[in-house]
C-alpha cells in the first residue's frame, strides 16, 4: 500500500514537472498587431455606397468585441477593432486594407465583405502573409488553401446552396418545369452554376436575369409565368425577392417558389411581401432567424438578444445581417481563444483551419463549423425549410452541400 | 450648316475670351517646387501612402481629361467612368490573356478609349448641355453591364473580374513595387499634364475654347465645330483610358463593380472642386475625392455619406471656383507680402 502511495506521489511529481515545463515552453509569441494587452483586428465593410445596408455587420461586430472587452477580453487581451468603409468599391478596398496592414498594423483582416472587394485584396494579403479571415461572401473560390493559404471563408457557398435545391427538386418534383430568376452579378451567377451542377444536365432551366439597378422585376415574373413553369427559383436579394413573391401572387401564378437564403428573412422579405403570399415558400438556412418566433426561447438566441439589449440596442433584431455579424465575430473570438499565447499570423490560420464541431449561438441546431488544413469552408451545411403561418418550418435532415461531393 | 462658313474662312482666329495662359497653369517656379516634392516624398513615407499618392495621380489624370472636355470645350460628361473602365479592361486583358508588357498596354488602352470616345462623340454632337450629360450618363450606367456580357466572359472574367500581376521595377532598380509604380505613374502624369497644357495653348486648344465660349461665333470664325467637339471627346476619352489602364496595373484587379456611375460622379466632383478649366486643380480635386471620404468616415461611420455631403457643400459654398480660387487668393496675398 505504501508502495502504491509512493508511486502515486512520484507520478504526481512527474506530472507537476511536465506541467510546469510545458507552460515554460509555451512562450508568448506575437506578430505585428498583438501584444500582452491588445489584439488589433482590421475590418472593412461598406458603410456608404450601394451596399451600405451591410454596414450593420460591422457595427454588430464592433459591439460584440466591446462585450468581449467588458468581460475581460480574450486570454487577458483586449480586442481593438479597426473598421473602415470601402463603399463596395474594389480600389477603395485595396486602399483601406493597405492602410490597415501598413499603417494601423493589424494582426488579421477579418470578415471583409463582398466578392469584388475580396478578390481585389486577396493577392496582396496572401503576398504579405496576413490572414484574410472569414470573408463575408458566398463565392466558392475562397476555399482554396493550396493557392491562397491565407484566405478562408465562413458562410456556405452559393454553389452549395444551389446544389441542395437541385437535389431536392430532382427527388420531389422530377418532372417539374423550372424557371430561374437570378441577379446578374457574381452572386446570381455563382448560384446558377451550383444549380446547374446539381441537376447534372437532367433538367432544362428557363433562365431570366435582372439587374440590381432595375426598380422593379414585375415584368420578369409575368414573362416567366407565361412560360408555363411550375417551379420558380428566385436567386434574388431581399428587395427583389419580396417583389417576386408579391407579383407571383398578384398574377395568380401558383408555382412552387424557392427563395435564396440571403432573402429568407421573415422580417425584411416575407412580411413586406405579405404572409398570405408567402405560404408554402421553400428555402434553406444555416442560421436562426431572429424574427422567427420559434427561437424566442432558444438559449443561444437568448444570449444574442441579451447582447443586443446591452451593447447594440439600436440594432434591428429582424435584420439578418445582425445575426450574421454576431456569428462571425463569435467564430473569431473562438479561434483567438484557441491561439492562446501564440498570436502569430501562422498560428491564427492554423487554428482557423482546426475548428471541430464549433457551434456559434446563432447557427441552426445540427449545423457545425468544421475546418481542416484542406477544408477552408467553415459552414457547409444547410437545412431545407417551408414557410407556414408566420414562421419557417425546418424539415428533412441537415444537408451538406459541399462542392466537389 | 456651318460647313459653308468654314470653307469661306481660311484662318482660325484667336478664340474669344480664352482663359489667359497663366491662369490655366502654375508658374514655372511653383511647378518645379511641386515636382521636386513629388519626387522626394516617397522616400519618407509608408508604402500605403505611396499607393494613395499614386491613386491621386491616376484619378488626377482622369479629372484632367474631363477638364479638357468641360473646361476646354465646354461639353459635359457623366460618362467618364465608361472610358476609364474601357482603358482598365484593355490593359488588364492584354496583360493577363496576351502577356503584353504593362507599359505597352497603356498606349493601346489610350487608343481604344480614344476610338470609343470619338465614335460616341459623333452622334452625341447633336446634343448639348444637360442632354449631352444625360447621354453620357447612360453610357456610364451601361458600362458595368456590358463588361458582364457572357460572350466577353472568356477575356474579362465576367462578374468575377480579373486579377493582374503587379510589375516589379525593371533593370534591377532598388525600388519596391509601390515606389516603382509611383514614379512610373508620375512620369506618365507629367507627360500628360505637359501635353494637355500645350494642347490647350495650341490652335486646337483655342478652337476648343472658342466653342466653349460661343459656338455660333466660333463657327462664324471658321472653326469646324463638329470636328473639334468630337476631337475633344476623343482626346478626353483617350486620356481617361490611360488613367484606367494605370489603375488596373496599380490596383492589380479589375471588376465591373469598380467602374459604376459613382466613379463618373466622383470624377465630375473632382473637376468642380479643383476648379473647372484649371488643369493643376485636377490633382487637387483627385486628392479631394480620395481623402475627404476618409475624413468623413473618421468623423462618423454611420453618417459618412452625410458628412461628406456637408464638407462638399462647404467647399462649393465657400470657394465656388474650387482650388483655382484658393490658388489665386494665395497668389495675391504673396504679392502683397512681397510689396510690403
Amino acid at each position: 500500500m505504501s508502495a502504491t502511495r509512493r508511486t502515486v506521489a512520484f507520478g504526481a511529481a512527474v506530472a507537476a514537472f511536465v506541467f510546469t515545463s510545458t507552460t515554460a515552453l509555451a512562450q508568448k509569441k506575437y506578430d505585428t498587431g498583438a501584444t500582452d494587452k491588445e489584439i488589433k483586428i482590421g475590418h472593412i465593410v461598406p458603410y456608404s455606397g450601394p451596399a451600405s445596408a451591410y454596414g450593420v455587420i460591422g457595427k454588430t461586430e464592433e459591439a460584440y468585441f466591446k462585450m468581449i472587452n467588458d468581460n475581460g477580453g480574450i486570454n487577458g487581451r483586449k480586442i481593438s477593432f479597426v473598421s473602415y468603409d470601402d463603399a463596395y468599391s474594389p480600389p477603395k478596398a485595396v486602399e483601406q486594407v493597405r492602410k490597415l496592414v501598413e499603417s494601423d498594423e493589424v494582426l488579421v483582416v477579418f470578415n471583409p465583405l463582398g466578392t469584388p472587394s475580396n478578390s481585389a485584396i486577396q493577392k496582396y494579403l496572401n503576398a504579405k502573409k496576413v490572414p484574410q479571415l472569414f470573408v463575408a461572401t458566398g463565392a466558392t473560390k475562397w476555399n482554396d488553401p493550396k493557392h491562397f493559404p491565407w484566405t478562408i471563408g465562413w458562410q456556405p457557398s452559393y454553389q452549395s446552396e444551389g446544389r441542395i435545391y437541385a437535389k431536392y427538386l430532382m427527388k420531389e418534383k422530377p418532372d417539374a418545369k423550372i424557371a430561374v430568376l437570378y441577379q446578374n452579378d457574381d452572386f446570381g451567377k455563382d448560384y446558377l452554376k451550383g444549380l446547374k451542377d446539381g441537376f447534372e444536365g437532367k433538367a432544362s432551366l428557363i433562365e431570366e436575369s435582372y439587374e440590381v439597378s432595375e426598380p422593379t422585376i414585375d415584368s420578369h415574373i409575368v414573362k416567366l409565368k407565361a412560360t408555363g413553369a411550375d417551379v420558380l427559383i428566385s436567386i434574388t436579394t431581399p428587395k427583389f425577392a419580396a417583389q417576386a413573391i408579391k407579383k407571383a401572387a398578384e398574377i395568380d401564378w401558383k408555382a412552387l417558389q424557392i427563395v435564396a437564403n440571403v432573402s429568407a428573412s421573415v422580417g425584411s422579405v416575407l412580411k413586406p411581401a405579405g404572409f398570405e403570399n408567402s405560404q408554402g415558400l421553400l428555402s434553406a438556412a444555416y442560421a436562426k432567424d431572429a424574427s422567427d418566433p420559434q427561437w424566442q426561447n432558444d438559449p443561444g438566441m437568448q444570449k444574442f438578444f441579451a447582447f443586443l439589449d446591452k451593447y447594440y440596442p439600436e440594432g434591428d433584431r429582424l435584420n439578418s445581417s445582425v445575426v450574421y455579424g454576431y456569428g462571425a465575430a463569435q467564430t473569431l473570438a473562438k479561434i483567438l481563444e484557441m491561439c492562446g499565447d501564440d498570436l502569430t499570423r501562422a498560428n491564427i490560420m492554423k487554428q482557423a483551419a482546426n475548428l471541430k464541431d464549433f457551434t456559434p449561438d446563432t447557427l441552426l441546431p445540427g449545423v457545425k463549423i468544421n475546418t481542416s488544413a484542406t477544408d477552408f469552408a467553415p459552414i457547409e451545411q444547410l437545412q431545407m425549410m417551408r414557410f407556414k403561418g408566420e414562421k419557417w418550418d425546418l424539415f428533412g435532415d441537415v444537408i451538406s452541400g459541399e462542392v466537389g461531393h | 450648316m456651318s460647313a459653308a462658313a468654314e470653307d469661306a474662312v481660311t484662318e482660325a482666329p484667336a478664340a474669344v475670351e480664352a482663359v489667359p495662359k497663366r491662369a490655366m497653369t502654375l508658374g514655372t517656379g511653383t511647378s518645379l517646387v511641386i515636382l521636386a516634392a513629388l519626387l522626394v516624398t516617397p522616400m519618407f513615407v509608408k508604402n500605403f501612402v505611396v499607393f494613395q499618392m499614386t491613386m491621386v495621380m491616376i484619378y488626377g489624370i482622369a479629372v484632367l481629361a474631363l477638364n479638357i472636355l468641360t473646361g476646354g470645350s465646354g461639353q459635359f460628361s457623366l460618362g467618364q467612368s465608361a472610358f476609364y473602365a474601357l482603358g482598365a479592361y484593355t490593359s488588364a486583358v492584354l496583360m493577363e490573356n496576351f502577356n503584353v508588357n504593362y507599359a505597352l498596354t497603356l498606349p493601346i488602352a489610350g487608343l481604344v478609349s480614344f476610338g470609343a470616345g470619338y465614335l460616341f462623340g459623333k452622334p452625341a454632337l447633336r446634343l448639348s448641355g444637360i442632354y449631352l450629360a444625360l447621354a453620357t450618363f447612360a453610357l456610364a450606367v451601361a458600362m458595368p453591364q456590358l463588361l458582364k456580357l457572357h460572350f466577353l466572359e472568356h477575356w474579362t472574367g465576367g462578374v468575377q473580374g480579373l486579377t493582374v500581376m503587379k510589375p516589379d521595377a525593371p533593370f534591377g532598380l532598388p525600388l519596391g513595387q509601390d515606389k516603382w509604380l509611383y514614379y512610373f505613374t508620375l512620369a506618365i502624369s507629367l507627360a500628360i499634364y505637359i501635353g494637355s497644357v500645350n494642347l490647350l495653348r495650341s490652335r486646337s486648344g483655342r478652337a476648343f475654347m472658342s466653342i466653349r465660349d460661343n459656338e455660333i461665333a466660333a463657327s462664324a470664325m471658321g472653326v469646324d465645330v463638329a470636328q473639334y467637339k468630337t476631337l475633344a471627346f476623343g482626346i478626353s476619352a483617350g486620356i481617361t483610358g490611360i488613367a484606367g489602364g494605370l489603375s488596373a496595373i496599380v490596383v492589380a484587379f479589375v471588376a465591373p463593380d469598380s467602374y459604376t456611375i459613382n466613379l463618373a460622379i466622383a470624377l465630375f466632383l473632382g473637376m468642380v472642386v479643383g476648379g473647372v478649366g484649371w488643369l493643376p486643380g485636377s490633382f487637387v480635386g483627385a486628392a479631394f475625392i480620395i481623402f475627404v471620404p476618409n475624413i468623413a468616415e473618421s468623423i462618423s461611420k454611420g453618417l459618412s455619406g452625410a458628412v461628406f455631403g456637408v464638407l462638399l457643400f462647404l467647399v462649393i459654398f465657400l470657394v465656388p471656383h474650387g482650388a483655382r480660387q484658393v490658388a489665386i487668393v494665395a497668389q495675391q496675398m504673396l504679392g502683397k507680402l512681397k510689396k510690403n
